[in-house]
Formats: C-alpha cells, structure tokens, sequence
C-alpha cells in the first residue's frame, strides 16, 4: 500500500509554548552561533593583519604543511555528515544506528584535535612558539581557540553517547542532538573560512631585512 | 503491507513541527560528497602555477560556498524558520563587516 508516511509519534519533537512560536533553546544557540561569529571574525581579522608583520621567522611557508591540514579539513567534513546521519537516525526512531553515528563523529572530532596537537608540537620543534613572533601569536591563538571549540563539541558529543546509553536521548528528544549537531556545524564551517584564509591564501614574502 | 509502510517510514524523513522537511541521508551524503570534491579542488588549485594570479578570489569562492552548502543543508537554514536564519546573518555580517573594516583600515592587501 503506498501509504505517504507522516511523521512518527515519536519523530515530533515537543517544546513549551513560546511567544514566536520557535523553541526557545534552539533560538539561544542560533544566537550564541551569530555571536560566535563575531569572535572568530575579530580572530580571524587579527591573523590576517599579523600574519606578515613577523620580522623574524618561521613564517607561515616554513611550517604549513598543505597536504596534511587538507586531510584534516576532510576529516573535520566527515564528522559534519556522520553528525547529520545521527540526527537523520534518532528522527526516523534509529536510536541504535543514530548512537554509531554520534560516536563516530566524536572519534572524527578527537582524530581532528589529535592532527591539531601533532601539528602544533611540529610547529614548535621548527621554532615557532606562541611567542616567537606575530604569526606565531596570531596563529596559534585562532587556532587554539577553534580546536577548544571542537573539544568542547567532542564532549557534548560523548556525553549524549552517555545519556543515549541511559535511555535519555530518544526521538521525542531529537532537538538536543539537532542542538549539538548545529555547533557542531558551526565548528566545521569556522574551519572551513580558517583552512582558506590561513592555509592557502598565500603570505607575502617578509620583508628585507627582516630575519 | 505492513513493512511497506515501516521501509517508507525509514526512508522518508520526518516533517518538522516548525519549518519543512529534512534532507534525506541520501541527500546528506550527495552534499558531502560535494563538500569533499570542492576541497580537493582547492588544493588542486593551491599548487597550479597558471592561476596563482585568480587564486585568492577563486579560494574565496570555493570556501563561500562550501560554507553555504554546510549552512543550508547541514544546519538546515534552507529547511527551518526563517528566523533563525536572520540571527545567524547578523551575526555573520557583522563578522564580515569587522573583516572587511580590518583589511581596509590597515591597508592588508596593498
């Protein structure tokens, strides 16, 4: 019988009644996102005005590694559409599946933020410090502050793991993994603006003189 | 007749109860998959000599629009209330702005 499927019981999600209508929660972190937004636009304007006002190295093509933060960036992609797949999961009632999927976001998240540390601890055997110079300063910063972030989202990630363990996260409930699942895009389009500007837009060379 | 109706159920991707229906996983692995190839492009066009001249406004285009991609299927902009959509643009455009604002007051490009 090709009955149009309508939306399970269990696949509406419920919230208290709200003035706009909208759930409140989900309202709060399109805000935080928005506000977000500003911190890493003001970090991001920061590296670029510093980037090449090192007098003395290492400078940005002296440590980069393209093809090693490439794979990173497709790692961080991955953890979007498995992140997604979870939420796609718990809305059609999989909440065996919908936990795999969150779990495999997390390991993606943990094998980006263990690159990160890689390549920090590389940076730093090329000697290039927070405070070596003003890349160094920038870099690190931007950076540093958008790995926090993905391990912030790798402990939301593990503890709805946790609570789906318990029975806590079921389709009725859907919205609090939407909810990590949208900083958790976020975290992914910051990278995406940061492998752009930081990576691949090519510096200027440093100035004579400058050593 | 009864597994019928509980495949369409999985296949099918709820309505939401405040804006229009999800991507289907399906969908979501076609965007990936694109989110992936233009990341290759990008590095691809990172290490081609010929249009080291175009590269940053090419590089700014491919990442605007894996950023629009993630934004509006990911995240569901394209689907949701328009109201969130209009939180996130104006914290996106002032972050813009302050870029924009940056690059012109130091004079980063010239």
């Amino acid at each position: 019988m090709a009955t149009v499927a309508q939306p399970a019981d269990h696949a509406v999600t419920e919230h208290a009644e709200t003035s706009t209508g909208l759930p409140n929660t989900k309202l709060a972190i399109w805000l935080f996102l928005a506000s977000d937004c500003l911190l890493f636009g003001a970090l991001i304007s920061t590296y670029v005005l510093y980037r090449n006002a090192s007098t003395e190295g290492p400078f940005p093509s002296d440590v980069f590694d393209i093809p090693y933060t490439s794979v990173s960036s497709f790692v961080l992609l991955a953890s979007s559409l498995t992140m997604v797949l979870a939420l796609a999961a718990l809305q059609r009632g999989d909440v065996p599946r919908s936990r795999v999927w969150l779990l495999a976001t997390a390991m993606l998240g943990l094998t980006f933020v263990g690159g990160q540390v890689y390549e920090f601890t590389t940076f730093a055997h090329e000697g290039l410090g927070l405070s070596t110079n003003m890349f160094g300063t920038s870099f690190y910063v931007l950076t540093g502050f958008h790995g926090a972030h993905v391990t912030v989202g790798i402990l939301m990630l593990l503890t709805l793991v946790a609570l789906s363990f318990g029975g806590r996260i079921t389709p009725a409930r859907s919205e609090t993994v939407e909810m990590v699942g949208l900083y958790w895009h976020f975290v992914d389009i910051v990278w995406i603006a940061i492998f752009t500007i930081v990576y691949l837009i090519p510096t200027n060379p440093p100035a004579a003189g400058g050593g | 007749m009864a597994e019928t109706h509980v495949e369409e159920q999985a296949s099918v991707p709820p309505a939401r109860p405040h804006g229009g229906r999800h991507p289907s996983p399906k969908e979501y692995i076609r965007i990936a998959v694109i989110l992936a190839a233009i990341t290759a492009a990008e590095v691809v066009v990172y290490y081609i000599e010929g249009v080291q001249e175009f590269l940053v406004p090419i590089l700014f285009a491919f990442s605007a629009l894996k950023f629009a991609l993630v934004v509006l299927w990911f995240m569901h902009l394209k689907f949701d209330s328009k109201t969130y959509a209009r939180f996130f643009l104006m914290g996106l455009a002032g972050a813009i702005t302050l870029f924009i604002v940056v690059l012109l007051t130091f004079q980063v490009w010239s």
